[in-house]
């Protein structure tokens, strides 16, 4: 058995393609899911760790690593945030985001009363319609951010570095649109 | 992931949470961010006469974490000189605090924090002298 070469086994899966590559689209920043999602479920079906039942325990263990990567390729490509950072590692400039920058300090100012209005929204007179004024403004903060994302790596060489910025700022954004979401679900189910 | 004490006590009782006017001269205000998970901070140092800090205030939208390591620095802060609040590493606030290797970039932001309120206030009164 182990003498078959794994990827006969995989659909041609392979570990070592980067996701756009797994899902057969062009390298860019519009992805959407429910044109990928086809696909994905194609994927899932090859890697099915059941498929692999007569490769033994190595086999066992090399389907989990086929379906651990199919799930977070998906899952990058699905994510605003995730896609924009795996864009540039791909294209040979990760981003550092364990480094700290002090950034832009009108968009950290920005930052900060938003998350103090999110923090007051139960004390205001109309808690319902005070998140949801904080939850678009999160969404229209990411929307603009996804533009001006696609806008530099659009310019190349020239543009990676701002680029790298925007995908930085995008995670301060949907963390507020998070959290943002998850009180304003909370707000209108009490 | 378990906090230690330390950070449990700085979470639920922090110290010198608010916010100072940041036109006052006599005010530097330090504003950072985490890329790595999205939280913010602002420290505001109030400065003496003399150059001592005498007050300190902080808020921060963040894990316990971050919260603890930025009420620490205000604890620290105050009553030092500007040159001696410059010196406080990340690193003797993640002992302190006993932080955790993946909660390190907390300690990181704290003392971003200080560095940025002191330039702050420094630029404020460098161009008004």
């Amino acid at each position: 058995m182990s003498d078959i070469p794994f990827s006969d086994h995989t659909g041609g899966v392979d570990l070592r393609s980067n996701y756009f590559e797994l899902f057969g689209i062009p390298v860019g920043y519009d992805v959407e899911r429910s044109a990928i999602q086809p696909r994905y479920l194609e994927l899932q079906r090859v890697v099915h760790p059941d498929r692999f039942a007569g490769l033994g325990e190595r086999g066992q263990r090399l389907a989990i690593q086929y379906a651990a990567f199919v799930n977070e390729a998906f899952d990058t490509l699905c994510s605003p945030l995730k896609r924009a950072l795996y864009l540039l590692e791909v294209s040979g400039h990760p981003v550092d985001v364990e480094r700290n920058t002090v950034m832009d300090a009108a968009f950290l100012m920005e930052q900060m009363s938003l998350r103090e209005e999110l923090s007051e929204v139960r004390d205001s007179a109309d808690p319902e319609a005070a998140v949801e004024s904080v939850r678009e403004n999160a969404e229209a903060m990411m929307d603009a951010l996804k533009d001006e994302f696609v806008r530099l790596w659009q310019e190349g060489e020239t543009g990676y570095e701002q680029a790298a910025d925007c995908a930085r700022k995008m995670h301060f954004a949907e963390k507020l649109l998070d959290e943002a979401e998850q009180l304003e679900e909370e707000i209108l189910d009490s | 992931m378990a906090y230690s004490e330390k950070v449990i006590d700085h979470y639920e009782n922090p110290r010198n949470v608010g916010k100072m006017d940041d036109k006052d001269p006599s005010v530097g205000t330090g504003m950072v961010g985490a890329p790595a998970c999205g939280d913010v901070m602002r420290l505001q140092i109030k400065v003496d006469e003399t150059g001592v800090i005498e007050d300190a205030k902080f808020k921060t939208y963040g894990c316990g974490s971050a919260i603890a390591s930025s009420s620490l620095a205000t604890e620290w802060m105050k009553g030092r000189t500007l040159d001696e609040a410059a010196e406080i590493r990340n690193t003797q606030i993640a002992e302190e605090l006993a932080l955790p290797p993946v909660k390190i970039h907390c300690s990181v932001l704290a003392e971003d924090a200080i560095k940025a309120a002191i330039d702050d206030y420094r630029k404020k009164n460098d161009s008004a002298a």
